[in-house]
């Protein structure tokens, strides 16, 4: 079985489950983790964001 | 003067081993999350579980390549070092003889990393499941 995602995808997917963890084993308390757990997803995805646009003025 | 001795005393302190101490760890790399589970942290190594299989998992159906012990280019030294990380699950995959790779499909490279990557974020989980059970974290 053959999954084809695009980059897009590929970066929420890694996000999600790379944020989860780090949430999970960077801080103590539930309530901390899930705010952990959300910012690291919002860098991620951000910074997948802020990439693909200097990419883009880099090759204009 | 006695704080400094008592800080020096503080530092060179080492932690006693304990069976929790080893079995968590050990546990916890052969399959992703158990460490977690068997010092009554469910819902923790439930999550922990669920990404990390679920990233190997996906990088293999996306066609990634495994990589197995080598002593050549340092990137795939560093390849096997991240996917010796998810335990029970390099093992399934080299016996099976899986994650070949395939150049054909743009998205096996990305396939590749979701592998390496559940690794070593199960070498985080470890760690953390290591410092539960000597009492560092809760």
């Amino acid at each position: 079985m053959t999954i084809t995602l695009n980059h897009f995808s590929a970066a929420l997917v890694f996000s999600l489950f790379a944020s989860i963890v780090f949430g999970i084993t960077h801080r103590e308390t539930t309530r901390d983790m899930v705010r952990y757990g959300v910012y690291c997803f919002a860098m991620f995805l951000g910074g997948v964001l802020v990439a693909g646009w200097a990419m883009w003025v880099l090759r204009r | 003067m006695a704080n400094s001795t008592t800080e020096k005393a503080k530092l060179t302190e080492t932690t006693p081993v304990t069976l929790m101490g080893v079995l968590a760890p050990a546990i916890g790399w052969l399959i992703p999350g158990a460490g977690h589970m068997i010092q009554k942290r469910w819902i923790r190594g439930l999550l922990l579980f669920v990404s990390i299989v679920t990233l190997f998992l996906l990088g293999l159906a996306m066609q990634g390549r495994i990589y197995k012990a080598n002593g050549g280019d340092i990137l795939d030294m560093l390849g096997f070092v991240g996917d010796v990380g998810a335990g029970a699950l390099y093992i399934i995959t080299l016996a099976n003889d899986w994650g070949q790779g395939a150049i054909a499909f743009a998205t096996a490279d990305y396939g590749t990393k979701f592998m390496i990557v559940a690794g070593l974020l199960n070498f985080i989980a470890v760690a953390d499941a290591y410092h539960i059970a000597i009492g560092k974290k809760q």
